[in-house]
Formats: structure tokens, sequence, C-alpha cells
């Protein structure tokens, strides 16, 4: 015999199950990943982009991600002949992949910044350099969100 | 104007490294929001901040919806000569601010 225990927990369940198939795309996960593609490919025009020279610090935990800090160092030595170009920063699982462009360039001395960013889901988040000779270098983070942002209104 | 603030030394050594740090007060409204009957709330986000020492660009940025409330840009910029810094954020529906800082170079 079913308990009010259990009938409560499955009645749930399917009530909660039958909500987000209603909310949620199915192709979601696709989408995001095509866009994101999408967003590295207008970076890059298609080049290659090598891991190294970006460090990116994220916190690992994000207990709130309305307000998550953020750095970006990359090593260079910022003169004229070489030095970095753009820094982007981008992230997997948001609505739209884009964070932030910077544009730098040899009088900014040194390749850092630092910001605040939006995170909706625990996913990867990428930053990826431009180099004044036209190679481009990447780092990303795997972060775990607890509290995500935008998501008011239940799944977008 | 207290809707923008920024941190820079006045003062620095020639070709010394400095840090700005810059924070501007908006909403940033990322336009996937929707009120309690359902509408979605329009975007309201600053779009473009751009800095520029002695009239030359040293810093630009484009902000996109996934950037925070208040959004908080830190650079660095190599002090070269006296002058002022100035620094100018863009957005929707016709935000723009600016704010200028004096830096002495000896």
């Amino acid at each position: 015999m079913t308990s009010r225990r259990q009938f409560l927990l499955l009645t749930c369940g399917a009530l909660a199950a039958g909500e987000a198939v209603a909310q949620l795309d199915p192709n979601i996960a696709a989408k995001r990943e095509a866009a994101l593609r999408a967003a590295i490919g207008k970076i890059t025009d298609g080049k290659p982009i090598r891991t190294g020279k970006v460090k990116l610090q994220v916190p690992p935990l994000i207990d709130n991600g309305n307000t998550v800090p953020l750095a970006v160092a990359v090593e260079s030595p910022m003169t004229a002949e070489n030095h970095v170009k753009a820094i982007h920063v981008l992230t997997e699982k948001n609505p739209q992949p884009y964070v932030l462009s910077a544009h730098l360039g040899p009088r900014a001395g040194r390749a850092s910044l630092s910001t605040r960013a939006r995170i909706a889901d625990t996913g990867r988040v990428i930053a990826i350099a431009q180099m004044s000779d036209g190679s481009f270098w990447q780092d990303s983070v795997s972060v775990v969100v607890t509290l995500s942002a935008c998501l008011e209104d239940g799944l977008i | 104007m207290a809707r923008v603030a920024i941190t820079a030394p006045s003062s620095a050594k020639q070709g010394e490294v400095i840090e700005i740090k810059t924070l501007a007060a908006h909403v940033m409204e990322n336009g996937f929001r929707r009120t309690q009957e359902g509408a979605l709330i329009p975007r309201d986000i600053i779009t473009q901040f751009v800095c520029t020492y002695n009239g030359v660009e040293i810093f630009r940025a484009e902000l996109h919806p996934a950037m925070a409330a208040n959004p908080l840009i830190a650079f660095n910029t190599v002090a070269t000569e006296s002058g002022t810094l100035e620094f100018k954020w863009t957005g929707d529906n016709g935000y723009a601010e600016t704010q200028s800082a004096s830096l002495s170079v000896s």
C-alpha cells in the first residue's frame, strides 16, 4: 500500500518533472554549445587557440552567480612588437556566451584585468587572449554555481 | 557625480604601471528576466567603456548582459606623462556617463 509520504513524494516529483519539461527547450544544451562555438569562431576567425599564457582566476565554488569576481592575467612583455590586443571572457552555460571583450595595447603595461560577472549555471568560464602576432591563447576554469544568475523565472 | 567612481593614484613615477579601478552604478538589466505577470523586462545595460589618457585611447571594453550589476572594471596603464585620464561609459536608452581623473607623473 502506498503511504501518504510516498504518495506526496511521487506526485510532487511528477509535477516538478512536468513543469521542467514544459519550460525547458529540449535542445538547450546543444544550442548553447553552438552559440559558444559561434562566439569563439567570431573572435578567432577560425584560427586555432592554444592553451597557456592566460591565467583566469574564478572561485571554483560560487555561492551567488549574480556577482562573480574574476581576474584575467596574460603573460606578455607588452611591448610595441609583442603585446596583448584583446582579452575576451566567455561562459559556457549563460543564455549568451559573452561576458566582456577588452581591447588593450602596449600602453597597458601589464596585461591583466579584473571584473565581476553573472554566471547562470555550473560549467566552464573561458578567457581568450588575442596577441599582436595574431595568435590566440586561452584558459578555462570549471565552476560550480549554487545560486544562479538571471533565473528568477525558472529555466531559460 | 556619484553615479560612477574611479580609484586611481593621483601621482606616479615615470614608467610605473598603475592600476585603475572603475565602478559605475547601473542595474545592468539583462533582458532575460520577467515580471510576475510574465512580461519580459527589456534589456538595459552599459555596452561600452572607454578610457583615454591625454586624448589617446588606452583601454576599451564591450560589456554584455553577463556583467554583474554596478560593473567594476580594473585595468592597468603605464604612467607616461602628467595629464588627465578620461572615462566614458555608454549604454542602452541613451546612457552616457563621463568622469576624469588627473595624474601627475614625476
